[in-house]
């Protein structure tokens, strides 16, 4: 087994356990925990692609700054523990849950058994230069600066949008 | 260059930083009970050893032989997480910031950092970023109102001073144009300090360190005298040590960026005119690092028993309509330089 | 990395995906059901980036970026509606807010 293998197995489960805790635990606070888990495990594999800027990203963005307004909004409203996940065992969220299932196995199943039409043969120097910050702001700075742009303008509307709706008491 | 070359020279140099890191934080309490009293005419630690030098040790064997005290109501695995992470967290965000220049020992190069890494200046913001979570969750675990409201205070205290922070280091990056410390350091050659080329940037950097720092007057997360102690309120022995330890290590941290991305580092202007040999030069050079970092945390002392607490709605304003857009204003700044001068 | 096929990425990618469904039809705390999305976005990033790295080609990535930036935008735009419910309902169980249905 090598080490590249060991590492993904390892960031892979990390990623999928904490994900399933995230949706299983009754407190949201600690469903948020296990989501920056996760985040962390994202960041990981993103290294293990060679996309380091995206890597870092991953971490000052999600987990440094997105999941800490979650946390801040849990923290402020303290709304303490759900009731039982699957409470008053509503047929609907079995439903919900085999639905999903079989969505995954559907995937899954594709990948695994379907026609290989992507060969992995992955061209390393063109890998690895492509997830430099220097590739990513060339590309961003010149091919596509109007979406930037309009990222930025997106950026400007939600500030302004969540400032009036957490500032204003609606009667 | 053989493996066990490289894994000798890295394990030494992690122990070097290591020892001198926990010294230093060690030496950093007693030297902020010291200054505070000279500050306010008083002796201050004078029993333990000579002149009170051998406090820090004491105080440590004090808080390892205190009762840990769990509260019931506290989230179990988070509440002992918590220090753990806050210490971790400021331990390995020092592997990335150069202290001198690369030297020649027993016949190889070895650099004065522990890892080169390309986009080092992100990895400081994206561990820095994270240093909140240690906060917020001790917080939150405590199962106190105290805790929790020095948690809440603190994630949006950290987010809000976070911004002008990057922005500070993206005029730091366009000087530069490199992510890599040493390519900065090496950058503000000369007189060419950024602390000289673009003082607005220092000035936002240097508050948004004390607010990231959760030092005064931005101690608003453990603020005394509304928040008995914030959020280590519940914490005792050598969790509360951790924290403690934590916050000092954060100190020399901070310090160090802004001696890196300011003060140009181990950067000494025109030593190479005294046309003293190599060895000395690089030896003048990382003292002159340890120098100026030794003045920051004098500085970080001096800021905290000199100037009162600010109120949680000032803080709010000064970090998004002061430091937010003066921050803003030293990218355009920068830019103008860049453009007058290349 | 010419070890691990692309696939073993998109299965793990499909499962986090599977999962952040499951989340938004199960879970009844509006800032779980938030986090949840936030879960399918990432799953969808993981799938970018993997072909973007397995091609070596950043538009990907930089596709990724963008997701960021539309992610914390939504981030704070829905927190702050939540906030704003909240203050008006005393709660943030989405079986509660029903307002809509009359």
């Amino acid at each position: 087994m090598n080490f590249e293998l060991l590492l993904f197995i390892v960031f892979a489960l990390v990623a999928a356990v904490s994900s399933l805790m995230m949706i299983t635990r009754k407190n949201a606070v600690i469903s948020a925990v296990f989501l920056v888990l996760n985040f962390f495990a994202l960041a990981g594999l993103y290294l293990l692609l060679n996309a380091q800027f995206i890597a870092v990203v991953q971490i000052i963005v999600y987990a440094g700054a997105i999941m800490v307004l979650f946390l801040f909004v849990l923290m402020l409203l303290n709304t303490g523990k759900e009731e039982a996940i699957l409470h008053g065992k509503k047929p609907i969220k079995y439903f919900a849950i085999f639905i999903a299932a079989v969505v995954f196995l559907q995937v899954a199943y594709l990948l695994v058994f379907g026609s290989g039409s992507f060969t992995s043969n992955p061209d390393i120097e063109a890998s690895l230069s492509s997830g430099t910050v220097e590739t990513i702001g060339r590309e961003i700075y010149t091919k596509y600066i109007i979406p930037f742009e309009a990222a930025g303008f997106l950026l400007l509307a939600a500030t302004i949008g969540a400032l009036i709706l957490a500032k204003k008491k609606f009667e | 260059m053989d493996i066990w070359g490289i894994v000798i020279e890295s394990v030494v140099k992690i122990l070097f930083v290591l020892t001198i890191m926990l010294l230093t934080v060690s030496y950093l309490v007693l030297a902020e009970r010291k200054v505070s009293a000279w500050i306010q005419s008083r002796l201050g630690p004078n029993r333990v050893g000579w002149g009170g030098a051998l406090q820090p040790f004491a105080d440590v064997a004090k808080l390892l032989l205190k009762e840990d005290i769990v509260p019931k109501a506290a989230d179990k695995t988070l509440h002992t997480l918590a220090p753990f992470l806050a210490i971790f967290i400021a331990f390995s965000t020092y592997a990335v910031i150069p202290f001198g220049p690369p030297i020649t020992l027993f016949g190889r190069e070895i650099n004065l950092h522990l890892a080169d890494v390309n986009i080092g200046v992100l990895y400081v913001l994206a561990l820095t970023s994270l240093g909140v979570y240690a906060i917020t969750f001790a917080g939150w675990s405590s199962g106190s109102k105290y805790s929790l409201l020095g948690g809440i205070r603190s994630s949006a205290q950290m987010i809000s001073y976070e911004v002008s922070m990057g922005f500070s280091i993206g005029g730091v990056v366009m000087m530069a144009s490199s992510l890599s410390p040493v390519d900065i350091i090496e950058s503000q050659s000369g007189w060419m300090w950024n602390a000289i080329v673009q003082p607005i940037g220092f000035i936002t950097f240097l508050v948004s360190a004390f607010a990231e720092t959760n030092r005064l007057p931005f101690d608003l997360p453990e603020a005394e005298p509304e928040l008995v102690g914030g959020y280590h309120t519940e914490y005792s022995s050598m969790k509360f040590a951790s924290f403690f330890m934590a916050e000092y290590a954060n100190m020399i941290i901070a310090s160090g960026m802004i001696v890196m991305l300011y003060l140009g580092g181990w950067q000494v202007p025109y030593i190479e005119k005294l046309g003293l040999g190599s060895p000395f030069t690089q030896i003048i050079q990382t003292l002159s690092f340890f120098v100026k970092v030794g003045f920051l945390l004098f500085f970080f002392i001096w800021v905290r028993w000199s100037i009162p607490r600010f109120r949680y709605d000032q803080l709010m304003n000064l970090g998004w309509k002061v430091m937010f857009p003066l921050s803003l204003l030293n990218i355009v700044w920068v830019a103008v330089v860049i453009m007058l001068f290349n | 990395m010419n070890s691990i096929p692309i696939e073993y990425y998109l299965i793990l990618s499909a499962f986090m995906f599977s999962i952040g469904v499951t989340g938004v039809l199960i879970r009844r705390n509006a800032i779980v059901v938030f986090m949840s999305i936030e879960l399918m976005l990432n799953s969808a990033n993981l799938t970018l980036v993997a072909f973007s790295s397995y091609l070596g080609n950043p538009i990907g990535q930089v596709f990724v970026f963008f997701v960021m930036t539309v992610a914390a935008a939504e981030a704070a735009v829905g927190l702050a509606i939540i906030i704003a419910i909240f203050r008006n309902k005393l709660t943030v169980n989405i079986d509660e807010i029903n307002i809509f249905k009359w």
